[in-house]
C-alpha cells in the first residue's frame, strides 16, 4: 500500500512539473527558443508572489492575480527588447543570452532576498487532507493536479481553437511567410512569451506553496521541466502532462528506496528512456 | 607574371608566435620572480584559459553547446582524488589516468545525448552533470555530500617543500594551458580540422562532401572531455579538498567559461585567451562587489552577444581578419593589397 500510495503522490507531484515544462514546452513550440533562465523566472514568480502576499497581506493563492499579470508583462518586454534581437537560424545567441539572464536573476534575488530559504504560507489548506480508503491524499497536491490539466487543457484550447493560436502555429510554421499574411513575428513572440511567463507565475507560486525555495533554486526546477518536455516527446502538451507524472512517480518511488535516490532516479529513467524512446514516449502527432 | 602561393602564416601571426613563445619561456621562470599569491593566480589564470579554450572548441567550432562541461571538470577531481588515495598513485601518473578515464566515459555519453538537438543537447549535457553529481556524492569512500581532504602524504609526495610544490603545481598548470591550446590547434590545422569548420560553415554541404558529421563531433566531444578532466584533476590539485557541490558546480566550470568565451571572442583560438586576461582583470579589481559584480558579468555577457557577437577579439580584428594563430590559408601574388 506504501507503494501505491507512493506512485500517487508521484503522480500529483508531476503535474507540477508539467507545469514547469508547459512554458518551456509553448516557446520552443512558437519560436524554438529555449530558455535557459526558465527555472530562475519560476523562483522569480515564487519571490514576487512572496512579496505581493506578505506586503499586501494576501493569501498566496489570491497574490496569483498580482503575480501572473505582472510575469506575463516582464515576458512580453523581456521578449522584445531583448531575445527578439538573438532570434535567427544561429541557437547560440539566445542560448547565451537567457544563461546570462538565469546569472542576473539569480544574484539579483540574492541580493534583494538574501540565500535564506523562504516558503509562501497559504494556510490551512496546506495541511488538509481526504481519505480515501487507506490512502490520504493532501487537498492542496490534488488542487496543484488539477490546476496543471486545466492549464493544459487551456493551451491546448487556445493553440487549436483561437485566432491566437494560429496565429502561433503559423509562426511556428513558416516566419516569414506568416509576416506576409500580416502577422507581426516580433509582437506574436512577444505574446507567446507572456504567456509562457503566466504559466511559470502559477507554477512558480505553487513550487513556493509546496515546498521552500531559495534563488538558487532555479536549476534544477528548469532540468525537471525540461525532461518532462523529452519525455512526453517535443510538441505533445498532453505528452508533456504525462512526461511530469513520469518524472515525479520515478523521484516518489526512487526516494522510497533511499532518500538519496530521489532525484537521481528520475534523471536515470529521463536518460532511459532518451536511450529507448530518443523521441519520447509521444511525438509530435502534428505540426 | 603573377606567382601564386598558399600560405597560413602572415607577419602578424609570425610575430604573435615568437611573443608567444618568449611569454612562455618567462612564464616558465615565474617560480624564480613571482610571489606566492602570483604564483597562486597565475595558475589559476592558464587553468581558465585551458577550460575557456576547449569550451570554445565545442562550442565555438563544433556547435556543441555544453552547459555540463562541469562533469568533466568534477569527474576529474574524483578520479584523482581516488587515483592517489585508493590505488596509491603519484599524482603525476593520476592525472593523465583521471584524463583517460574521463574521455572513456564521455564516449557512451556522447552516444546517448547526442539523440538532442541544439539547445535541447544544452540541457542534457546538464542533466549528465547533475547525475555525475548525485552519484557522487553516495559514494561515502570519497566524503558523500561533504566531500574530503586530499591526504597531506599524497601532496608531501609531488614534490619537496612548500616552495618546491607549488612551482610544480604552477608548471603543471602552465603546462596544461600549453598542450591544450597546441592540441586545439593542431587539431584545427589537420584534416579534421577543417572537416569540422566545413561542418561549422554548412553542415549539409559538408556532408555532400562525404564528411562524416557525427563521428567528427564524437572526437571532437570526447577529446574535449579526456582533456577537460585533466584540467578539473589540476583544479582539485591545487585546490586540496573536493565536494560534489564545489567539483560539479556550474556557475565555476561553466558559466564563468562561457562569459570568457563570450567576451573574447567565440569561435577563434584567440578569444579565449583575450577573454581569461579581461576575466581576471575584472575580478581581481571588482570581485569584493560579490553579486554586483556577477550580475555585471552577465549584463556584459548579454549586450556582447547583442551588439559584438564576435566578441573583444572580433571587435580587434575587424574585416582585415587578423589571425595570431595560423590557421587561415590565404594566396600570395594575386594583388598587392592581399599581399
Amino acid at each position: 500500500m506504501d507503494w501505491i500510495n507512493a506512485i500517487i503522490q508521484g503522480a500529483l507531484l508531476g503535474g507540477l512539473y508539467a507545469m514547469f515544462a508547459a512554458g518551456l514546452s509553448l516557446i520552443f513550440g512558437v519560436m524554438r527558443l529555449v530558455n535557459i533562465a526558465h527555472g530562475d523566472l519560476i523562483v522569480l514568480s515564487a519571490y514576487v508572489a512572496l512579496t505581493t502576499s506578505v506586503g499586501l497581506g494576501l493569501n498566496p493563492l489570491l497574490a496569483l492575480v498580482i503575480v501572473v499579470p505582472v510575469m506575463a508583462g516582464f515576458g512580453y518586454a523581456l521578449q522584445r527588447l531583448v531575445l527578439n534581437r538573438t532570434m535567427g537560424d544561429d541557437l547560440l545567441p539566445p542560448l547565451l543570452v537567457t544563461f546570462g539572464l538565469s546569472i542576473i536573476i539569480q544574484n539579483a534575488l540574492l541580493m534583494g532576498y538574501s540565500a535564506d530559504p523562504q516558503k509562501l504560507q497559504a494556510g490551512p489548506i496546506e495541511t488538509a487532507s481526504v481519505n480515501l480508503g487507506p490512502i490520504t491524499l493532501g487537498v492542496m497536491p490534488v488542487m496543484v493536479f488539477a490546476i496543471a490539466v486545466a492549464v493544459i487543457a487551456g493551451l491546448q484550447w487556445m493553440f487549436y481553437r483561437t485566432a491566437l493560436g494560429r496565429a502561433f502555429r503559423a509562426t511556428s510554421d513558416r516566419q516569414d511567410i506568416a509576416q506576409l499574411m500580416g502577422l507581426n513575428r516580433a509582437h506574436v513572440f512577444g505574446l507567446a512569451m507572456a504567456l509562457s511567463l503566466a504559466v511559470t507565475a502559477i507554477a512558480g507560486v505553487f513550487l513556493g506553496i509546496r515546498t521552500s525555495f531559495d534563488p538558487a533554486a532555479g536549476a534544477s526546477r528548469l532540468i525537471f521541466g525540461f525532461e518532462a518536455v523529452i519525455i512526453g516527446g517535443l510538441g505533445n502538451l498532453w505528452g508533456t502532462l504525462w512526461g511530469g507524472i513520469i518524472l515525479g512517480v520515478a523521484q516518489t518511488l526512487g526516494a522510497k528506496i533511499n532518500p538519496g535516490y530521489q532525484i537521481l532516479a528520475g534523471h536515470i529513467v529521463f536518460l532511459l528512456i532518451l536511450a529507448v524512446r530518443p523521441r519520447g514516449l509521444f511525438p509530435r502527432m502534428d505540426g | 607574371m603573377t606567382n601564386l602561393t598558399v600560405s597560413r602564416s602572415t607577419p602578424a601571426s609570425t610575430i604573435a608566435m615568437v611573443a608567444l613563445g618568449t611569454a612562455i619561456i618567462i612564464l616558465f621562470a615565474a617560480p624564480w620572480w613571482a610571489g606566492r599569491s602570483e604564483l597562486r593566480l597565475l595558475g589559476e589564470i592558464f587553468l581558465y584559459m585551458s577550460l575557456a579554450t576547449l569550451w570554445n572548441f565545442l562550442a565555438g567550432y563544433a556547435g556543441l553547446v555544453s552547459v555540463g562541461q562541469q562533469a568533466y571538470v568534477g569527474l576529474g577531481g574524483y578520479m584523482f582524488f581516488a587515483a592517489t588515495i585508493f590505488w596509491g598513485l603519484s599524482p603525476l601518473v593520476a592525472l593523465p589516468i583521471a584524463a583517460l578515464i574521463g574521455a572513456a566515459i564521455s564516449a557512451p555519453v556522447a552516444a546517448l545525448i547526442f539523440r538532442l538537438r541544439g539547445a535541447y543537447f544544452a540541457i542534457g549535457t546538464w542533466v549528465v552533470a547533475e547525475v555525475f553529481r548525485l552519484t557522487f556524492a553516495q559514494i561515502s569512500a570519497l566524503g558523500g555530500g561533504s566531500g574530503t581532504s586530499l591526504p597531506v602524504s599524497v601532496a608531501q609526495s609531488l614534490a619537496d617543500g612548500r616552495d618546491a610544490r607549488e612551482a610544480l603545481t604552477y608548471w603543471l598548470a602552465l603546462g596544461i594551458a600549453v598542450v591544450v591550446i597546441g592540441a586545439v590547434f593542431a587539431f584545427l590545422r589537420s584534416r579534421r580540422g577543417v572537416a569540422l569548420m566545413a561542418i561549422r560553415d554548412n553542415e549539409l554541404a559538408a556532408k555532400s562532401l562525404g564528411i562524416d558529421i557525427w563521428w567528427t563531433k564524437f572526437t571532437v566531444y570526447v577529446v574535449t572531455a579526456g582533456l577537460t578532466t585533466l584540467v578539473g584533476g589540476l583544479i582539485f590539485l591545487q585546490k586540496l579538498r573536493i565536494s560534489p557541490d564545489a567539483a560539479f558546480s556550474v556557475n565555476d566550470s561553466t558559466a564563468f567559461v562561457i562569459f570568457i568565451v563570450v567576451i573574447g571572442g567565440i569561435g577563434t583560438l584567440e578569444g579565449p585567451i583575450l577573454g581569461t586576461l579581461v576575466y581576471f582583470a575584472l575580478r581581481e579589481t571588482l570581485a569584493d562587489y560579490g553579486t554586483i559584480y556577477l550580475i555585471a558579468l552577465g549584463v556584459v555577457a548579454i549586450a556582447i552577444m547583442l551588439f559584438a557577437p564576435k566578441g573583444l577579439w572580433g571587435l580587434i580584428r575587424g574585416h582585415r581578419g587578423t589571425e595570431l594563430f595560423p590557421l587561415s590559408r590565404r594566396v600570395r601574388g594575386l594583388t598587392e593589397k592581399g599581399q
